[in-house]
């Protein structure tokens, strides 16, 4: 399990901080999109089991109700809040 | 699984059966085709989707579902494998309820097509109050008709709560049989409370945005392999026509045995398939 799988994980991990470094860099990274980022991967060392399906809801619209329009968009990959709170960068 | 299970001088030269119960192959070329079916493919079946713009008449979709009912298994059937489709209006398109509506009144008239194996992949996309509409009439049409019925679950942050206004709408629905009922595309988050309700969960091989094969994998350890199928949902993302066979290996790398494999690639697909006469590939032992 180890032997196969750690190298192919350790890579992404890698991937995961350099773009955290890389959204710096440019100031882009009090986009919400990085925010979430930021709070999910807390999540991965807190010690608690189904750290995927944890994540997975963290990223998620926590709001039970259908939306009165579509904005036309396509889903972003967490949750924006009230449409007012948005801040989206490049 | 072709008498995989013997081990000794064969063991790992395993040769494999798998259904394809979701690619959208009006998007693939021939060569993915031909790549299916010598890794196994027996059958690949097509639910109505997108075309990556929104169509402008009624007229775009009965074109689409004569590709769907007469073209694409013609192509298919030129390597000798079965295609089966779905019929619906996808979710993306419901916003415009007056089209929406011309195209649900001429779906009967395809639903005696041989191919044809129910109604999908109807679902949401972004939870709206015209797509929640537009899929009850989905329900009732299917129900109305005695359909199999397929649903997709929204993307990313949509999924959880799409997921959860689909189960409310289809439990509170009378004439839905969970049993009869497949919700694709689960992830970690949503798998549980759909098999918790009696339906039938699709996972998604799809690179980014949905599952991975060791993700699927594991969802698979953790829930059980009772009432799951795998598809690649191929279509004209980046997406790959052969992920369900690839997660053979990685459930074989784990030490699952072949039974296991033909279960969820070939004998769950089948045995949910089989709900509609018209399906005929049967789970017998390979030869
Ligand atoms: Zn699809």
């Amino acid at each position: 399990m180890v032997d196969h799988g750690f190298v192919p994980v350790r890579a992404k991990l890698i991937e995961v901080a350099a773009f955290l470094d890389r959204v710096e860099r440019y100031a882009v990274a009090d986009d919400f999109r990085c925010a979430a980022l930021r709070r999910a991967a807390a999540l991965l060392v807190d010690g608690r089991p189904a750290r995927a399906r944890r994540i997975l809801e963290q990223l998620s619209d926590p709001t039970t109700r259908p939306d009165a329009v579509s904005t036309g968009k396509a889903a972003l990959g967490a949750w924006a809040g009230r449409p007012a709170a948005a801040k989206r960068k490049a | 699984m072709g008498g995989a299970a013997g081990g000794g001088e064969t063991e790992g030269l395993t040769t494999m059966r798998y259904i394809e119960p979701h690619g959208h192959m009006v998007s693939r070329t021939t060569d993915d085709y031909q790549a299916m079916v010598t890794a196994g493919c027996q059958a690949v079946c097509e639910p109505a989707f997108w075309a990556g713009f929104d169509r402008g008449s009624a007229a775009g979709f009965r074109d689409y579902f004569r590709q769907l009912t007469e073209y694409e298994p013609a192509r298919a059937a030129k390597f000798l494998l079965p295609h089966y489709s779905w019929l619906c209006l996808n979710p993306k398109e419901s916003e415009d309820l007056g089209l929406a509506r011309e195209v649900l009144a001429l779906i009967p008239e395809f639903l005696g097509r041989p191919n044809v194996l129910g109604i999908g992949e109807i679902g949401l996309n972004r939870n709206t109050r015209n797509e929640l509409r537009i899929l009850e009439e989905h329900v009732d049409l299917a129900v109305r008709h005695d359909q199999l019925i397929l649903v997709h679950t929204p993307h990313l942050e949509d999924k959880l709560k799409g997921t959860r206004l689909i189960l409310d709408l289809l439990r509170g629905h009378a004439g839905v049989r969970p049993g009869r009922v497949i919700i694709d595309h689960v992830e970690e988050h949503t798998i549980q409370q759909v098999l918790d309700a009696g339906f039938w969960a699709g996972i998604t091989l799809y690179p980014d945005s949905k599952s991975s094969p060791p993700r699927a994998v594991d969802m698979l350890e953790i829930c059980g392999r009772e009432r799951i199928w795998l598809n690649s949902a191929c279509d004209w993302g980046v997406s790959d026509p052969l992920a369900v066979p690839k997660t053979a290996l990685e459930m074989r790398r784990r030490g699952h045995s072949e039974d296991f494999v033909d279960a969820v690639l070939f004998r769950n697909p089948v045995r949910f398939l089989s709900q509609c006469p018209k399906f005929t590939v049967r789970a017998e032992p390979a030869a």
